[in-house]
């Protein structure tokens, strides 16, 4: 039975690693490939790179780290920031990123996830979205929220997007709670159950992981493949031995303590 | 540290199939003690004392590449150790309904369409169990249900050369083995230490 993952997240702006709380008031972590080892060595089962300076800068994700975290990861692991063409995808790729992820740029221009699923085949294409529920209840959602300064709300539904981006050939959905971002309070239930329904890819939770109750309920309730989560793993809060010990008692599949 | 099998000095090729992230594959190799380079000339590959066709994307289009390069031949009769990695895997079998493409046929049988069903997504991308179909050195060290990655949305049905095999939805040929060739239809070089150990039994094959 495949199993369920537990994918740390790195936000990586100037060759750090930082994380903020709703998107903002970045803080340094650490260098990338002390926190790449690290997380390899306690278990995670795949690790997301977000280069979160890059679209909003308007320009690519830096390769050289690319190839350096490659050379250690004996696990897949994902890279997103600023990929705008095949080209860009290609070079991160080479690099040797299992799978890059778009964001901003495929809301500009969504072909451009038609196009690298031509090229790389779907599976190396993860479509992340950072969602926020409007006054009117609708999610929709937010673009170069890397950057407060450039972030923009679009009139897009994130449900809508979720299904256009499936069409369009994404082979992976990661859906970024903005709302329970960083604050710990457990994943956005409700919204990520919404999303499933519509979701024929891999989903993956993102925002809001405080402890290893929040990943139980994503699990079980919302039947997301993976969760994601960045502070609560960074600051040892959460270790990931623990994280699993408690998920498998609850009968929940993960892959087995090294 | 982790990497602690280590090979002595040997002659591996990886072989050009256009996939894109060949890379990995050869930091793992390295990570063996085992620098292995990448090459798509026929003289090389057949020098070599094992080879690895690695493959990520589409069966006919991977095919086509192998036909353009003037491989197909050398790879069909290739009398070295040759393992395949997920569609490189496939390449192995005699066709492939990715296309509907005919393959190298060192492996009896037609990868497929792995189906989705409730709760069974396809892509199958993530970790799952390996079950032990029959003894091989491939398996040394590797322990019953031992998890390995993979990223694939075809394989190939359990047959007489399946080794291991892993389910999702249906049951299909996760390692397989036979006249010579062996294939992985996971990824062993982002398989954490199960991985490592498939490379390093490979590499060891008499």
């Amino acid at each position: 039975m495949l199993s369920r993952r537990i994918i740390p997240c790195l936000d990586v702006r100037d060759g750090q690693v930082v994380k903020g709380v709703r998107f903002r008031d970045h803080v340094v972590m650490g260098a990338i490939e002390e926190l790449a080892a690290r997380y390899r060595d306690e278990g995670a089962d795949e690790l997301v790179f977000y280069d979160i300076a890059a679209s909003p800068q308007g320009r690519t994700v830096d390769c050289g780290w690319v190839e350096r975290v490659a050379r250690i990861l004996d696990i897949p692991f994902c890279v997103a920031g600023g990929i705008r063409s095949v080209a860009d995808a290609r070079a991160v790729l080479h690099a040797g990123a299992d799978k890059i992820s778009v964001n901003s740029p495929a809301l500009r221009r969504p072909e451009l996830i038609t196009e690298l699923a031509n090229a790389f085949g779907r599976q190396c294409v993860v479509v992340g979205i950072d969602s926020l529920r409007d006054a009117d209840g609708h999610w929709r959602v937010r673009r170069d929220t890397g950057d407060v300064a450039a972030t923009t709300a679009l009139p897009l539904r994130t449900l809508d997007w979720i299904v256009q981006a499936q069409r369009l050939g994404a082979g992976e959905i990661v859906l970024n709670c903005m709302g329970s971002d960083g604050v710990r309070g457990g994943f956005d239930i409700e919204q990520l159950r919404a999303a499933r329904a519509l979701c024929e890819v891999p989903l993956i939770a993102s925002g809001g992981a405080g402890n290893a109750g929040h990943f139980i309920d994503v699990f079980m309730q919302a039947d997301v493949d993976g969760a994601l989560a960045a502070s609560v793993f960074h600051d040892g809060s959460l270790r990931i031995p623990d994280l699993k010990r408690a998920l498998r008692g609850q009968g929940i599949e993960v892959r087995d303590e090294l | 540290m982790r990497c602690d099998v280590r090979e002595p000095t040997m002659n591996v090729v990886l072989v050009d199939s256009g996939g894109a992230n060949i890379g990995s594959v050869r930091y793992a190799l390295q990570r063996l003690g085992v620098d292995a380079p990448l090459t798509s000339d026929g003289d090389v590959i057949r020098r070599a004392e094992r080879v690895i066709l690695p493959g990520v994307g589409a069966a006919a289009a991977a095919m086509a590449r192998l036909r353009e390069l003037d491989l197909v031949d050398l790879l069909r009769t290739l009398d070295r150790p040759l393992l395949g990695i997920c569609l490189g895997m496939q390449l192995l079998f005699e066709a492939s309904a990715e296309g509907d493409v005919a393959c190298l046929g060192r492996l009896p049988g037609r990868v497929e369409k792995l189906c989705a069903a409730p709760g069974i997504r396809i892509p199958h991308m993530g970790w799952n169990r390996l079950h032990t179909c029959r003894a091989s050195r491939l398996l040394d060290g590797i322990a019953e249900g031992a998890m390995a990655y993979f990223v694939h949305s075809y394989a190939a049905p359990v047959d007489v050369a399946t080794v291991a095999s892993c389910a999702h939805g249906a049951v299909f040929s996760a390692i397989a083995q036979g006249d010579g060739v062996a294939g992985a239809q996971f990824h062993p070089e982002r398989s954490g230490r199960v991985g490592q150990r498939l490379l390093a039994n490979f590499l060891r094959l008499a």
